[in-house]
């Protein structure tokens, strides 16, 4: 039987933590750690989770725990898998955390290069859509439209004006064992995509909204509501992809309205009805290519 | 032993063989890349065994090391130049973090203008990174820096990461017949890698985290002593090494014809070589001159210095380095070395051989000349300018 959020263990590996009430990504760290469990050997770069957990000497890893470089989360997994495969000791897994401009900007050189030698690690990025922890400046993964420190909302730009790379495909086209897109708002879901990547040989990636009150500009008790609502409106999915095919393991018969997501939001409170309307048709783009790739 | 023809690169690689690193991250660079190549066909052929791993920056050549170490594996890299470079932010982490790691830098001029050849400013410009910096002056030197780093690097009392450097071209691409050790001799010298600094699944560790102003300055001072403790360190590993394999190296500096000396070149790397016939000849004519040459940069011999050109005259100091708008870093160094022993002796600073520019030994023999003149000054051979 597969683990779910009923059947997860008591043991805690990530606490004690002075992440911002409502974090997202601390428990994506958490319920990720929970799955893993003592064998794992976590790899954190510059960045929200490492900022908050590996203060001198507040540690709070109950397993093995260390902070990358902020390019260096891959290139530090692979180390460690080789460093102790080379010593005979195999039964164990390399976790990579790092937020969405470790993963998606400053890191993806060396991901790239871990998926292409197909090292034995997991990698996870916890995707807050921006750099949260140096105090909301835009990364590549933040959504159009969204207001961050250096993509200001003003009367003549309205906020960021590009869309969210697209992480999960790029992974996808390196041929890699195994990838999956997932939401903190649908935890049982990332619970069995973690426990699945665990048992899977080479490289593995998964990429999980993570929302951050403090720069989305929600409240503390909205973070799991407003990671559901984000998949409920179509403007993230739930996916995976394995042996060269793309899986999409939720269909939304209907759309939830993606105006009223924005709205709750202070990083989009300024969009026009026409901003709302581009975001939609994106979405509707997105999934004409969706239902049209990704099996059901 | 066997004797072999081997270049510098090849020297240098038949050591990390003999070291026996279990991991080994590689990332090719001009005049590096020859390293790699036979690390990864020793790999192939099974006489290495090793995790070669074809990381894909030199960024994550060192992170990849750090990685390892961190797991208590013995790690190697090699780079060179824009490579290190590139590497500069790993550098400090490896040394922080206490990872003995062993690189090898093949030194090599810096963009811009662009340049493949050698010079010495692109290990002496990460001279405060934290680790250990030797400078081999030929191709048997290197291979037995690559045996001796590992040793040196990883006792408990230095945990700090050895950059072994060699001359670009000069050093890395030049042939000459090299004693290379037996495996067995090799095992005996240098011990498995054991440390208590890692991450171990029986006892999970937290590494590499954040220390604030109240705890900074303690993990510095401690990464400051491991370095300085390098220096005895360096002194028992060479009194080893002569043991198992017959040849004494100084320590931190050799010294040559310099116990009347009353001018001496201070210099380091392969230009040692012309540096030693060019005082034989000036020997022979009746000049007393001498020669140190700086085999460690870090630690720095600062007394050994000092002792040894204690009844000059006068001293130059020639490297293949210049810290624009001031002077050449060893320079500097070797000044404060001269201050702090109370030694008010006159000295000059020679750069030359930037990228990879000839030295001859007629420039050698003029900076003895010069010397005569007790003039401190700073002279770019070839241009003959000061800059000022």
């Amino acid at each position: 039987m597969s683990l779910n959020a009923k059947t997860l263990r008591e043991d805690e590996f990530f606490y004690g933590h002075k992440a911002c009430a409502g974090c997202g990504g601390s428990l994506a760290v958490r319920i990720a750690l929970k799955v893993l469990g003592e064998r794992a050997i976590a790899v954190l770069p510059a960045g929200c989770m490492s900022a908050v957990g590996f203060n001198f000497p507040q540690l709070c890893f109950g397993n093995n725990a260390i902070i990358s470089t902020f390019a260096g989360t891959a290139s530090m997994l692979t180390g460690i898998e080789a460093g102790l495969r080379a010593q005979g000791i195999t039964d164990f897994q390399a976790v990579g955390f790092a937020g969405d401009g470790g993963t998606a900007d400053i890191g993806l050189q060396a991901l790239s290069g871990a998926i292409d030698r197909n090292d034995d690690i997991l990698y996870i990025c916890y995707d807050n859509e921006a750099y949260m922890n140096t105090g909301v400046q835009k990364s590549s993964l933040t959504p159009f439209g969204a207001k961050t420190t250096t993509t200001p909302a003003g009367k003549n730009i309205h906020g960021n004006l590009r869309q969210k790379k697209n992480m999960f495909e790029i992974v996808a086209a390196h041929g890699i064992p195994y990838a999956a897109t997932a939401s903190i708002g649908y935890l049982d879901d990332f619970i069995r995509k973690v426990e699945k990547a665990s048992k899977i040989k080479g490289t593995k990636y998964i990429h999980i909204i993570a929302p951050c009150p403090t720069g989305w500009g929600i409240a503390t008790d909205e973070t799991v509501e407003i990671a559901k609502e984000v998949v409920d409106s179509g403007l993230w999915y739930l996916a995976e992809y394995e042996n060269g095919e793309f899986t999409l393991n939720r269909r939304p018969k209907a759309f939830s309205d993606v105006g009223a997501y924005l709205r709750k939001q202070g990083r989009f409170s300024h969009l026009t009805e026409d901003d709302i309307h581009f975001i939609e048709q994106s979405r509707d783009a997105k999934w004409e290519f969706i239902d049209k790739t990704f099996k059901l | 032993m066997a004797k072999k023809f081997l270049s510098g690169n090849e020297a240098f690689a038949e050591g990390i063989r003999l070291a026996r690193p279990q991991v080994i991250s590689a990332y090719p660079i001009t005049p590096q890349t020859i390293v790699v190549e036979r690390l990864s066909e020793m790999v192939e052929a099974g006489s290495l065994r090793s995790e070669f791993i074809h990381v894909e920056s030199e960024h994550s050549a060192l992170s990849c090391a750090m990685g390892a170490s961190s797991v208590g594996a013995r790690a190697f890299t090699a780079t060179s130049s824009q490579g290190l470079l590139y590497m500069a932010e790993c550098l400090t982490y490896a040394s922080g973090g206490r990872f003995p790691i062993v690189m090898m830098n093949a030194n090599r001029s810096t963009a811009l203008p662009w340049n493949i050849y050698g010079d010495q400013r692109d290990s002496i410009s990460q001279l405060d990174c934290g680790w250990i910096q030797a400078y081999a002056a030929d191709a048997q030197e290197a291979l037995d820096l690559a045996l001796m780093s590992y040793r040196i690097a990883e006792r408990k009392e230095v945990s700090t990461p050895f950059m072994a450097n060699l001359d670009g071209f000069v050093l890395t691409h030049t042939y000459e017949v090299v004693d290379v050790p037996e495996e067995e001799q090799a095992d005996r010298f240098l011990p498995k890698f054991e440390t208590d600094n890692k991450l171990d699944l029986e006892h999970p560790r937290n590494l590499a985290f954040s220390a604030g102003p109240a705890h900074n300055t303690a993990f510095k001072y401690k990464e400051h002593v491991g370095l300085c403790n390098a220096k005895a360190a360096i002194k028992e590993t060479e009194a080893e090494f002569a043991k198992v394999f017959g040849r004494q190296y100084p320590g931190l500096i050799e010294e040559y014809r310099t116990e009347d000396a009353e001018y001496i070149l201070i210099t380091l790397g392969s230009i040692a070589g012309l540096a030693k016939e060019t005082v034989d000849r000036l020997r022979k004519e009746g000049q007393r001159v001498g020669l140190v040459r700086i085999r460690y940069l870090r630690p720095f011999p600062n007394e050994e210095i000092a002792k040894a050109v204690s009844s000059a005259k006068a001293v130059a100091v020639l490297e293949k380095d210049i810290s624009f708008g001031n002077e050449g870093t060893v320079y500097t160094n070797v000044n404060s070395a001269l201050h702090k022993a109370g030694l008010s002796i006159p000295s000059s600073n020679y750069i030359g051989g930037l990228g990879g520019r000839n030295i001859s030994g007629e420039e050698i023999e003029g900076i003895f000349g010069e010397l005569k003149e007790h003039r401190a000054k700073i002279t770019f051979l070839g241009i003959g300018g000061d800059g000022k």
